[in-house]
């Protein structure tokens, strides 16, 4: 049932392993040096953090029928507000609690805007995306604001069993939501209320209340999100931290095959598309395409995987088929009588 | 009254207030240099906010369009440096390319059935990508006919210049709202936006006007990146970086609503305008920062869009209590 449900993700992905490798044969060496483990597909898991974050916060809003625009920037605050507190000496763990009390309260924000105010998940997340880097500009006043804090950094650059940290964050995180959401009756709940939010609230449930929270989840995970981008640059660029994130994690969710109309939601598979990215990214570099070529070949990829999976191109090949079966019945037929 | 142009009138009203706020603290901001400096400014997000407007109209959204004004510029500026074309043939091509551009996302999002978000977010990738290609580095543009669109203007009382692109789409703007609501298409892309289900039982021909919308959302962007290549005078892959959103903005603060099937194509103008004088403050104050311009910015897009779905509750509640 769920490797059903995740089949196409998974296919996407080893296509796309097997068309580095064959550009760029060492994309599977993985050696163990000093402590960890280093190769290109490592270097993906790292890398992607950011990505697969976002992704399953965002999982979880468009599953609402929602979208959160403004993880980009959220990313930016918290990023800001970590550094900010890193700087004048507060800290690890405050510094931490901080930048995740900077995420709920944005995901607070957009969440009493859809919720309460009743506007609409595009608008009120677009509010917070044009105010944000502001705001992170504020705090930073402008500047890149450096440390030098080996706990801090350890998020960004450390190792745990062989493994990132940042890996470490985004494997837990997306499987302990995961589990959260299908262990208990949360992520039905979510569902239901992404397919029709009047019928859900009239059957019961407090859809208010869990809209809410979701945007809030979204907003806790691109506060980790920037914890780590900040952390693996020792300094928080309220500019440029997380700038067009969002629309990566929305991809990410998409190429996941969740519905952008909400209802039924999978955050592995999310996970996986957010993984298919970060390949395309790192195939890219590796390949020794130049630089320029980047953006246009990662469109066509792209292209190719929605358009394999358009419900409508499945419908018509379910179509197809059964009219191939059809008139190969019916040619059987003809020829037994 | 009509309830539906209610937003239209409460942006109208909120622009002029603003205007009359900003003429309190600084007279000069009423002369027509001020003015003229306003429309010239603004021309290349006015164009591309009008196509943006018809796109929003018709319940969809292309996000590509930031991407394509970049694009052109550096079409622009390498064709212009790489052959002996005439710049008029120039931008005949790029307007022919970005309209084929535009009608293509639009047969992508018909016939896959896919959402506008996710395909004319693969399409902002390919034109930007596709601009990265041309040449990374900004292209300066020297021609003698840019020299004279440049140095085309109207000088107005009070020493204000009126130039060509500023005109442009004010005209722009007026064909807009001529093809948005006195066209059959016009009327085609309400029906659809409105819902999609009711525009086909209505007769509405959904395929052909979903690419129609986003063909005149290409070519906007197309005229967009000539006025913007006109009004910098270079190309420069990196430029534009999320106009779509301040054209989404402006669209939105203009009173259309981003669900689709209501709005007004002038609106867009005063919103664009409601930008461009926030930003003229911030230069006339001196002594806010360049961040300022966008937390007011987005708490301006909040009271727009407070204040548009308080006069919906009031003009619905009325409906229904029979009163209009």
């Amino acid at each position: 049932m769920l490797l059903k449900r995740i089949a196409p993700q998974l296919i996407a992905l080893a296509a796309l392993i097997l068309l580095v490798t064959l550009v760029y044969p060492d994309f599977l060496d993985i050696s163990f040096r000093d402590g960890r483990l280093v190769g290109p597909v490592i270097d993906v898991l790292k890398r992607g953090a950011p990505v697969a974050l976002l992704a399953v916060g965002m999982t979880l809003v468009i599953a609402t029928r929602g979208i959160d625009l403004s993880v980009g920037t959220v990313m930016a605050i918290c990023g800001a507000v970590a550094a900010w507190a890193i700087a004048s000496g507060w800290g690890l763990a405050p510094a931490l609690l901080l930048a995740l009390a900077a995420g709920a309260a944005a995901g607070l924000w957009n969440g009493l805007l859809v919720a309460v105010v009743g506007i609409q998940p595009f608008v009120a997340t677009l509010i917070l995306m044009t105010m944000g880097r502001g705001i992170a500009q504020l705090i930073t006043e402008g500047r890149i604001l450096t440390f030098n804090h080996p706990g801090f950094a350890f998020f960004g650059s450390g190792t745990v069993l062989g493994l990132p940290v940042p890996a470490w964050l985004w494997l837990l995180t997306g499987v302990g939501v995961a589990l959260l959401m299908r262990r208990s009756a949360l992520g039905m709940l979510i569902e239901a209320t992404g397919i029709n939010r009047r019928a859900s609230a009239l059957a019961g449930v407090n859809a208010t209340v869990l809209l809410i929270a979701v945007y809030m989840a979204s907003g806790l995970c691109a506060a980790l999100a920037g914890i780590v981008v900040t952390a693996d640059i020792r300094g928080a660029d309220a500019n440029n931290a997380g700038l067009w994130l969002e629309l990566d994690a929305i991809l990410a969710v998409v190429i996941g095959g969740n519905s952008l109309l909400g209802g039924r939601f999978s955050i592995l598979a999310a996970l996986l598309g957010a993984l298919i990215i970060q390949t395309i990214d790192t195939g890219i570099l590796l390949a020794g395409f130049p630089s320029e070529y980047n953006l246009v070949i990662k469109a066509a990829l792209v292209l190719v995987i929605l358009v394999l999976q358009s419900p409508r191109i499945a419908a018509e090949w379910r179509i197809w088929r059964e009219s191939q079966r059809a008139s190969r019945e019916a040619l059987a037929e003809r020829s037994r009588t | 009254m009509n309830t539906r142009a209610l937003p239209l009138y409460a942006t109208i009203v909120i622009f002029l207030l603003a205007y009359a706020i900003c003429w309190l603290q600084f007279p000069a901001i009423l002369s027509t240099r001020v003015i003229a400096n306003l429309l010239t400014d603004n021309a290349y997000l006015g164009i591309v906010a009008v196509g943006m407007t018809l796109v929003i109209l018709s319940g969809g959204i292309d996000l590509s369009v930031g991407s394509v004004i970049a694009f052109s510029g550096v079409f622009i500026a390498v064709l212009l440096r790489d052959s002996s074309l005439h710049p008029l043939v120039v931008f005949a091509m790029l307007l022919a390319l970005t309209t084929a551009f535009g009608a293509a996302m639009g047969f992508l999002i018909h016939r896959l059935a896919m959402p506008a978000f996710i395909v004319t977010l693969a399409g902002m990738f390919l034109a930007r990508g596709a601009a990265y290609m041309l040449s990374i580095d900004s292209v300066p543009i020297t021609h003698p006919f840019y020299d004279m669109i440049q140095n085309a203007y109207w000088l107005m009382p009070g020493k204000g210049r009126l130039r060509l692109i500023g005109v442009l789409m004010l005209l722009i703007v007026l064909a807009g709202m001529i093809i948005a609501h006195k066209t059959r298409f016009g009327a085609s892309v309400y029906a659809l936006g409105g819902g999609e289900a009711t525009a086909r039982l209505m007769g509405v021909r959904q395929g052909r006007t979903t690419i129609l919308v986003y063909a005149f959302s290409g070519c906007m962007a197309g005229l967009s990146g000539i006025v913007f290549s006109i009004y910098t005078g270079s190309g420069y892959s990196l430029a534009t970086v999320g106009t779509e959103l301040t054209a989404i903005a402006a669209v939105v603060i203009g009173g259309t609503l981003l669900t689709g099937g209501a709005g007004y194509m002038f609106g867009t103008l005063i919103g664009v305008l409601t930008m461009g004088l926030i930003q003229t403050y911030i230069v006339f104050d001196g002594t806010l920062s360049s961040w300022w311009t966008k937390i007011v910015i987005g708490v301006l897009l909040l009271v727009f869009i407070l204040l548009q779905k308080g006069l919906l509750k009031l003009s619905q509640s009325r409906l229904a209590g029979g009163v209009s």
